[in-house]
């Protein structure tokens, strides 16, 4: 049982996150903490692949003559290139909060949802 | 920022050694940890907290944006044409192999090159959009 | 067993750093709280032998991103008003869906098993064959530049594309074009006008 528990602890703690941050993206109304559940569903992502990629007993992927095994450096790579990409498309993402901020006055999604009714 | 002391001098001493680290984080990526990707996130960092403590204006005047914005290109444009040299060495797109005479030696130089594309765009990016940020409020 | 350890204590801390930030109502701290979450997840990547990503990760989500939301809170105001009505769907949907995954994982190799089919494919080759080829005692760096250059590049185009769409974004003045709420009304007049001189033409 405990067994099972230390195999699997990773996958349900990037499940969690990921739910976690589906449902502030999904329930919370106000744009930016909708762009904050977007980055923790993110990092779940991100923390799943490195998860897959950790081999027991290795190390980092940088050779040397002292180690002989290694994790995997495939989603490390992935990755790497992810979070790099993730901050630029946030800033994408808050770019078009300040415009709607600045054309509607308010960033809560009901009230924006409100304004475009009356229109 | 102009009453915080403490933040302005520490800062004025740390911002070199963040530049330094950043370049060598750079050029030592292929032998630890690091590369393109980080060294210029690293490296936008040192603007950016420059930009923080002595204010946009400042900022601007030490990398003033129609330079960064050009840089933002010039990465992807470096990145790019090192491909294309290896298609006009007979290779193939993106094989640095050809680069020289020696295959080996060829890839140390290809990488070594588009580390430095990615470098520049992250970096370029990443004040740019600092910069229209923090410049938006006036 | 300490590196076990260690895991489960970092994985705990971002689990309840989570819930802190879905649950807290003062945008400052949840971006703050944001800031650490991204820390504890480069610690978190340094336990897992992924180097490379954790010194991304620091770099990147402890400090630009944060830097980035704190700009945004200066221009969008740091109070998130409360939810209007009860949210009972979107949480039986995410129950549902995190019931779902927890039950799929049960047929995933276990956490840190050599012979995971995701070890088997081509990272041995890179492992073993990727010094010969590219000389470089780095592989993250010789997969990331070498192997796989074409995504590489394309990745530096997508942040090339991201700054130049903020640029176009927010890189006018402030009020150089109208806003959107104003433009529905003028285009009815502009349509009533045109439907008018239709009819007199």
């Amino acid at each position: 049982m405990l067994q099972v528990i230390l195999d699997h602890y990773n996958y349900w703690i990037a499940i969690l996150l990921m739910m976690i941050g589906l449902y502030t993206v999904v329930a919370r109304g106000n744009l930016v903490k909708k762009l904050v559940g977007l980055n923790i569903f993110q990092t779940s992502v991100f923390l799943l692949y490195i998860t897959m990629g950790k081999v027991a007993g290795g190390t980092a992927p940088i050779l040397d003559d002292r180690f002989t095994v290694y994790s995997n450096p495939i989603p490390h790579v992935l990755i790497l290139t992810a979070i790099v990409v993730g901050v630029a498309t946030t800033a994408l993402g808050l770019a078009l909060v300040v415009r709607i901020k600045e054309s509607y006055g308010t960033i809560e999604e009901d009230e924006l949802n409100l304004l475009d009714g009356e229109m | 920022m102009r009453h915080h002391r403490v933040l302005r001098i520490i800062s004025k001493l740390l911002i070199p050694f963040i530049m330094l680290f950043a370049l060598y984080v750079q050029f030592h990526g292929d032998f630890g940890p690091g590369g393109g990707f980080q060294a210029g996130v690293i490296m936008a960092s040192a603007f950016i907290l420059y930009g923080l403590i002595f204010g946009l204006e400042n900022a601007r005047k030490v990398a003033p944006p129609a330079v960064v914005t050009k840089l933002v290109a010039a990465g992807v444009l470096i990145y790019a044409g090192t491909g294309y040299m290896g298609l006009f060495k007979g290779a193939n797109f993106l094989d640095y192999g050809a680069l020289s005479k020696d295959p080996v030696a060829g890839q140390h130089l290809g990488i070594m090159i588009i580390e430095f594309g990615v470098g520049t765009t992250v970096a370029a990016a990443m004040i740019t959009i600092f910069f229209l940020f923090a410049g938006r409020d006036r | 067993m300490i590196i076990t350890l260690i895991d489960i204590a970092l994985l705990t801390f971002m689990g309840a750093t989570a819930l802190a930030i879905l649950r807290l109502r003062s945008l400052f701290a949840v971006v703050m709280l944001s800031g650490i979450y991204s820390l504890l997840a480069a610690s978190m990547f340094v336990a897992l032998d992924a180097v490379d990503v954790a010194f991304t990760e620091a770099a990147v989500g402890a400090g630009i991103s944060t830097v980035l939301m704190i700009a945004v809170l200066a221009l969008t105001g740091e109070r998130e008003r409360a939810p209007s009505h009860t949210m009972w769907l979107p949480m039986a949907v995410v129950v549902l869906t995190g019931a779902a995954l927890i039950y799929a994982t049960f047929d995933m190799p276990a956490f840190g098993a050599a012979n995971a089919p995701v070890n088997l494919h081509v990272a041995p080759r890179y492992l073993n064959e990727s010094f010969a080829e590219v000389g470089l005692p780095n592989v993250v760096t010789s997969v990331l530049a070498s192997y796989r250059g074409y995504d590489t590049l394309g990745e530096v185009t997508v942040i090339f594309t991201a700054a130049v769409a903020v640029m176009l974004l927010i890189g006018g003045r402030k009020g150089d074009d109208a806003g959107i709420k104003n433009e529905p009304a003028d285009d009815a007049v502009d349509d009533a006008d045109s439907d008018g001189n239709g009819d007199t033409a």
